[in-house]
Parts: structure tokens; C-alpha cells; sequence
């Protein structure tokens, strides 16, 4: 050792230097090929869903079925594929909070526009406003 | 906080000092974590970046739900979910991508990546022909919004197999006396164009959606405000595709020269998350602009 003191450093852990790999979480083969089977699967209930006759819920449970399922969709790709499950929550929390903004943004806006926007323009949406 | 100073006495290999670990950091796992979590902040400003195009659909779909009605017909279903499941695949692959870096197999990292790149020309493939068939049938957006003549057949002839419009004498049916009389009293829905229940398969259906299946019975005259949202946020999309596709081969370039292992694989693991963002992204485009009944 050609340092000139040995003493024993008070900032870290029993006076060595962390310098190992930084590997972290590896995610198993069978856990990707299972996301990506389901992912496909969902995919298929999705347009499945909308296309055939026997599941006509109306257009608007179409848009709630279809939001639900790209949401699991979305939540398996986040969680797997993008790690989540296994960092530090503090991704996960950032993520969250981008959520509740374009919640918050899309409910705002819809709210507002539907109190008054059809009825500023004569015949401009006629479906809300005969 | 005791910070390490930049130069010891010792030469970095046998100090333990692994090249890529930047000064201000203490340890790799540090490191490898901020840096992650930068790149977490960026995918959560595209998020809201992409959020503000969902919010121009959300106020023009519940404004005029019966222009997106009409609209869908012109977007290939089978295209679209042919180009979701190579988006996913995609995702797949380059999840796998990252794993081989983190265990150091580098012939399957480049097979991993040559794949994504593979996934990400195809859909872009797609999505050009999609655009194609859209111009020439003069489906553009606003200022360019002409149909072609058959184009105009093709919305008729999808809104009499839905039932939607009678035959092309479009004169308002007359249905059988119905029960309320509402001639009298001044409003203005004309319940003589609803289908009762004993007339069309989707009686009961029809008649739950009134107002918006009387409208849907004439095409609306505004149908390129659904091809402006289309085309923004389908061309939006795209061209994030395209930055990841310079992003993944500026990856493979690297791993050819070996610089991606179990000790160095952060620029792998980022791309990759935002690779799964484009697809995030594109799984909720998907629903909400092909799959409309």
C-alpha cells in the first residue's frame, strides 16, 4: 500500500472503499416471455372486445373496457418490463405523481368544456347541445 | 460528507476504481441509481407531453362523439394491432437486451438490439402505409381534408352495414306510432329517426343512445377534426420512434465495441426505458383511435 496514513475513514462502511458491480435486479427469462404471452393475450381481449357482435356494451363501455385493459397492459410493461417492481420506490412515486397530473389535467379540461363549450358556437356540437 | 478525492495514490484498476463511476459520486450504486431516477423525470415530462394531445382528444371526443363514430372506419384495425404486437414484441426484445448486458452476453445483447431496431423499422414500415392509403384517399387534416370519391363510398357503405343510415334514398324514417307523443311539446330530437325495438337488431341499444344515433344517421360534415388529432398524435408517436431508433443504434454501435457489461450497462437500461414508454404510449393510442365501434 503506498498510501501515507492508514487511518480508518468515519464515512465509510468498514473503512473500504463500495466499488463492487452495480448489477441490481436481473429479471428472469420465464418473467419476460410470461409479460410479453400476456401482454399479447390482453391484446387480443382488446380488440376482440370491439369487433365482434357478441360483446356490444355500448360505445361508451367499449372506451371504459378498452382504457381498463390498456391500463393492465401498461402496468405490466411498468412493473416488468421497465423495472419498477424491483428499484427503489422513488421511480415508481415520480411516475405516480405524473399520473395524478394528467389525471388532474384531462378532468379539469373535460369538466370545464362540458359545463359550456357547446353552447358558445350555435350548432357547434350538436350532439351535447341540440 | 468525506468525499474521496479525485486523485489516489493508487492507479485506478488496482484501487477498485471502476472508470465509469463518476467523482461525485460515492459508490456505483449511487450513481446507478440518480441516474435512473433522472431518466424516470424525463420519461414523467413525456408523459405529460403526450398527456396534453390525450386531452385535446378526451375534449373533442365528448364534444362530438358522433364525428369519431364516423371517422374510425378509415383506420385499418388489423394494421393497428398487427403494429401493437410489434411494439410489444419489441419491448420484449429489448427488455432482453438489458438482461444480457447486466450478464455480460454480448452476442445475445446485439441479437437483442438488431431485433428492437427490426421491431421499430416495421412499425414505422406500417405507419407509412397507413399514411399513404390516408393520402391518397384525401383523408389530411383540416385545411386538407378532401375525400376522394371512394372514400365518400366507403364511409356510406360503412354506415349502412352498421345500420346507421337507410339506403341511399336518406329520406327520415317513419317509425310506428310511438308511445309518448312529443310533437306537441316543442323539442326538438325527432323521435321518429330512433329505431324502436322491434325494427333493428340493436334496438334496445339505439334507443339508449338517442341523440348521438340521430346524428349518427347523416355523416357530420367536421370529419377531419378526428384526422388532425390522428395524424398529431399518431405523428407525435413517430417521430419518438424515430429518436429511438437513432437511440438503439447508437446503443449497438457501443456493444459491438464491447462496452456494455455486468459492471457498465446504464445507457442500455435507459434507452430501454424509454424504448417501453414509446410502447406504454402506443398501448393507449391503440383503443383510443382504432377502436371505436
Amino acid at each position: 500500500m503506498a498510501e501515507a496514513k492508514n487511518l480508518p475513514r468515519g464515512d465509510l462502511p468498514t473503512g473500504a472503499r463500495q466499488h463492487g458491480p452495480a448489477t441490481g435486479h436481473v429479471v428472469s427469462v420465464r418473467i419476460l416471455l410470461g409479460v410479453w404471452a400476456l401482454l399479447l393475450v390482453l391484446t387480443l381481449l382488446t380488440v376482440q372486445t370491439v369487433i365482434s357482435p357478441w360483446a356490444d356494451f355500448g360505445s361508451r363501455m367499449d372506451l371504459y373496457i378498452a382504457l381498463a385493459i390498456a391500463t393492465v397492459k401498461a402496468a405490466l410493461v411498468l412493473l416488468y418490463f421497465m423495472h419498477l417492481r424491483y428499484d427503489s420506490p422513488l421511480n415508481a412515486m415520480w411516475f405516480i405523481f405524473a399520473l395524478f397530473f394528467v389525471a388532474l389535467f384531462i378532468g379539469g379540461l373535460i369538466g370545464d368544456s362540458q359545463q359550456y363549450q357547446s353552447d358558445l358556437i350555435p350548432g357547434y356540437a350538436p350532439a351535447m347541445n341540440p | 460528507m468525506g468525499k474521496t478525492h479525485a486523485s489516489s495514490p493508487l492507479p485506478p484498476v488496482e484501487a477498485g476504481h471502476n472508470p465509469h463511476l463518476a467523482h461525485h459520486f460515492d459508490t456505483e450504486q449511487q450513481q446507478f441509481e440518480s441516474v435512473k431516477l433522472g431518466m424516470w423525470i424525463f420519461l414523467a415530462t413525456e408523459v405529460l407531453l403526450f398527456s396534453g394531445l390525450f386531452c385535446a382528444y378526451a375534449v373533442y371526443r365528448s364534444n362530438h362523439p358522433e364525428v369519431f363514430r364516423w371517422a374510425h372506419v378509415f383506420l385499418n384495425v388489423k394494421l393497428g394491432a398487427i403494429n401493437t404486437v410489434v411494439l410489444i414484441t419489441s419491448s420484449l426484445s429489448m427488455a432482453w437486451a438489458v438482461r444480457a448486458a447486466q450478464l455480460g452476453q454480448q452476442r445475445l445483447l446485439k441479437i437483442c438490439l438488431v431485433l428492437t431496431l427490426i421491431g421499430a423499422m416495421g412499425f414505422l414500415g406500417i405507419k407509412y402505409v397507413e399514411y399513404k392509403n390516408k393520402w391518397h384517399e384525401g383523408l389530411l387534416w383540416a385545411g386538407r381534408y378532401q375525400p376522394t370519391a371512394e372514400a365518400q363510398q366507403e364511409l356510406l357503405h360503412a354506415g349502412q352495414r352498421h345500420g346507421q343510415v337507410s339506403a341511399p334514398a336518406t329520406a327520415p324514417r317513419e317509425a310506428p306510432q310511438s308511445a309518448p307523443a312529443t310533437e306537441g311539446d316543442g323539442l326538438k330530437i325527432e323521435r321518429s329517426l330512433i329505431l324502436l325495438p322491434a325494427e333493428g337488431p340493436a334496438g334496445l341499444k339505439a334507443a339508449g343512445v338517442g341523440r348521438v344515433a340521430q346524428l349518427s344517421q347523416q355523416v357530420p360534415k367536421q370529419l377531419w377534426w378526428f384526422f388532425g388529432i390522428y395524424f398529431l398524435m399518431t405523428g407525435l408517436h413517430g417521430i419518438h420512434v424515430i429518436g429511438g431508433i437513432g437511440a438503439i443504434s447508437w446503443l449497438l454501435v457501443r456493444s459491438m465495441k464491447g462496452q456494455f457489461g455486468p459492471r457498465y450497462y446504464t445507457p442500455v437500461d435507459l434507452v430501454g426505458l424509454y424504448w417501453h414508454l414509446v410502447d406504454v404510449i402506443w398501448i393507449f393510442l391503440f383503443p383510443l383511435l382504432y377502436l371505436i365501434r
